[in-house]
């Protein structure tokens, strides 16, 4: 990108607007006298979907739920005739240190349906399903809540305000799996079944629930379109910088001094975003390194390089080769052990592999293993030459970024992400790891994995 | 045990709600453990019943989901994060001091899990999935505590609330 755009460092409130300025906006009366369900009812009169799609592809919109998919072009690629179809929201948010849709669906559910609604109704869908993570105990709550409330109003239900269009919305909620964030394990998960992912193509546009061509796509996308047909879809594109145009809510902890969601502008440098934005580090000591998109991605470090990236999907992928990925930026500082981190992940993706793909299966539990040892004063001279050449059976060419593949999701690779980044910035950290007499350093974890 | 009739009608129409009743294993069985305490090989079956599957395909699918308990877990299950927020600052030691205080307690059942999406607020845990967050060890005690003696009302063990 060329894009020279200079961004103020500042939030751009449109999706969180509501969960920060109006006191329990979860609530029907709260949420409808702030205008909640308004762009629902002029969508109904008008009853133009054509005019929706046009809106969201002029808006430029890309999934929000890490894949980056053009939202307008999944709308197209459903095919024309074939009915019933179905909408599904991905809420099962469960990728490490990512917490931004649960702020929305806790806090501002009615955002969630009132996008649900415009999205079936340009989509031509009748049936939607919320999947919510399982732990959501209390967002699941609202959500239903969100749904009833939104029925006994007449927004969602039999022939809306009188227009024809009916919508039934069921949320459902998961049991515990980070897989089922996967689109298509998500779906397995939603039929009753092992959340395994399935093998594409057929893509879950033109075979997904119940074998029906289904939309998939994350909760602050939903959130997302309403504000998108509000401020017209070339409005909301001069937001943001190149083809990552509008907002990202990003979800910033760790080492820093106010962690939380911030709702920003793409074109903004991670500097500015960790510095300015989020006060800079707990008790300003010195950054060590961040992972500037969830878990499964490359780390960046404290260079200039990296901290004047600009938040740009494209551009962070073409400079850098690691993504924004789920919104997610976990920032560490000097006292933290990358190794230690790297072990963490890497205990994650071996406890959450759905077991499908042998690669991924035995891959990240051997990752995980000698990682432990490493990381916990045991390891072995030749422990990162053997987790290199192993982690290449599940992401061939290891320190290419984005991350190669012999899996059928992006779930095996991901460890791999962790193992790159310490070979790339942390040799003397790993050289101590792997020289064995180390001291073990105190963590209390209990190792059940 | 079975589903008490009012379960039992809560399941018919969380069945109803889908085009297809295998959709509905999954929330049965939250259903179904927030009833017993666990999910019992008992309820699995009639769930397959209810949904017109086999015992064998639910205990499957029920298998392969984290939050299901295969045995009795208490009373209280405590879910305490330690990835990679909660790990730099302090939930290892929450999770330690948890387990120390609660290894004989039959009522409390303290697991480590995977990212619960509280990181704004690390660290931070949920009992019987409802979250608290910001917690030191002594702190997380004395929650657990106050569900144990009635001063906070618990959701069932399924997050299902009672």
């Amino acid at each position: 990108m060329t894009d020279t755009k200079k961004i103020e460092v500042r939030e751009t409130r449109i999706v969180t607007r509501r969960l920060h300025d109006v006191v329990d906006a979860w609530k029907y009366e709260n949420a409808r006298a702030d205008g909640a369900y308004q762009i629902w009812a002029d969508v109904l009169r008008k009853g133009d979907a054509a005019d929706l799609l046009a809106q969201v592809k002029a808006s430029g919109l890309r999934g929000r739920g890490g894949a980056n998919f053009p939202t307008a072009i999944k709308w197209e690629s459903l095919p024309a005739d074939v009915f019933p179809r179905y909408l599904v929201i991905n809420g099962d948010e469960g990728e490490p240190s990512t917490f931004k849709d649960r702020e929305i669906i806790e806090k501002d559910p009615h955002a969630l349906v009132e996008g649900v609604c415009i999205e079936a109704f340009a989509c031509g869908i009748n049936k939607a399903f919320i999947y919510l993570r399982g732990e959501f105990a209390l967002g699941y709550d609202r959500v239903v809540n969100a749904v009833k409330e939104a029925s006994a109003n007449g927004w969602v239900g039999e022939n809306i305000q009188g227009s024809g269009f009916s919508l039934d919305i069921v949320v459902h909620r998961g049991a515990g799996a980070y897989i089922c964030g996967e689109e298509s394990a998500l779906i397995e998960s939603l039929e009753g079944k092992r959340g395994m992912p399935r093998i594409k193509p057929p893509l879950p546009i033109h075979s997904g629930v119940y074998a029906k061509p289904t939309v998939v796509n994350n909760v602050e996308t939903a959130s997302t379109l309403t504000h998108i047909i509000k401020m017209g879809g070339a409005e909301y594109a001069k937001l943001g910088v190149g083809r990552s145009t509008g907002t990202r809510v990003a979800a910033i902890s760790g080492h820093i001094k106010n962690p939380g969601i911030y709702e920003i502008e793409f074109g903004m440098t991670f500097r500015e975003i960790i510095f300015e934005l989020c006060g800079g580090l707990r008790d300003d000591k010195e950054l060590k390194f961040f992972l500037p998109g969830g878990a499964s991605f490359q780390w960046l470090v404290n260079c200039d390089e990296h901290l004047d990236q600009v938040y740009d999907i494209d551009d962070i992928t073409a400079k850098l080769g690691t993504t924004l990925g789920s919104g997610a930026i976990m920032v560490y500082d000097q006292s933290t052990d990358p190794v230690l981190v790297a072990w963490r992940l890497a205990k994650f993706y071996a406890h959450e592999s759905c077991g499908k793909c042998t690669p991924c299966r035995e891959g990240t539990g051997w990752i995980e293993k000698i990682l432990y040892r490493m990381s916990h004063g045991q390891g072995r001279p030749t422990d990162m030459e053997l987790l290199l050449s192993m982690s290449a059976n599940v992401s061939p060419d290891v320190l290419r970024a984005p991350f190669t593949q012999t899996t059928i999701c992006p779930l095996g690779p991901s460890p791999v992400s962790a193992v790159a980044s310490l070979e790339k910035y942390f040799r003397a950290e790993v050289d101590a790891a792997c020289s064995g007499g180390r001291p073990g350093i105190a963590v209390n974890v209990r190792v059940n994995s | 045990m079975s589903f008490t009739p009012e379960n039992l009608a809560r399941a018919q129409s969380v069945i109803a709600q889908y085009p297809d009743a295998h959709s509905a294993i999954l929330p049965l069985a939250h259903i179904a453990q927030d009833q017993d305490g666990w999910l019992t090989t008992e309820a699995m079956a009639e769930i397959a019943d209810l949904v017109g599957t086999t015992p064998a395909d639910v205990q499957g699918v029920c298998s392969f989901y984290t939050m299901y308990k295969r045995r009795p877990c208490g009373k209280l299950v405590v879910s305490v994060c330690t990835n990679v927020t909660c790990l730099v600052v302090g939930g290892p030691e929450i999770l330690e001091h948890l387990n120390d205080r609660y290894a004989a307690d039959d009522d409390v059942f303290v697991e480590e899990v995977e990212c619960l999406a509280a990181c704004g607020n690390a660290p931070a845990m949920q009992v019987n999935y409802e979250y608290h967050e910001h917690l030191v060890p002594e702190m997380a005690a004395a929650i657990v505590d106050d569900y144990k003696s009635g001063v906070l009302q618990p959701r069932g063990v399924s997050g299902g609330l009672k």
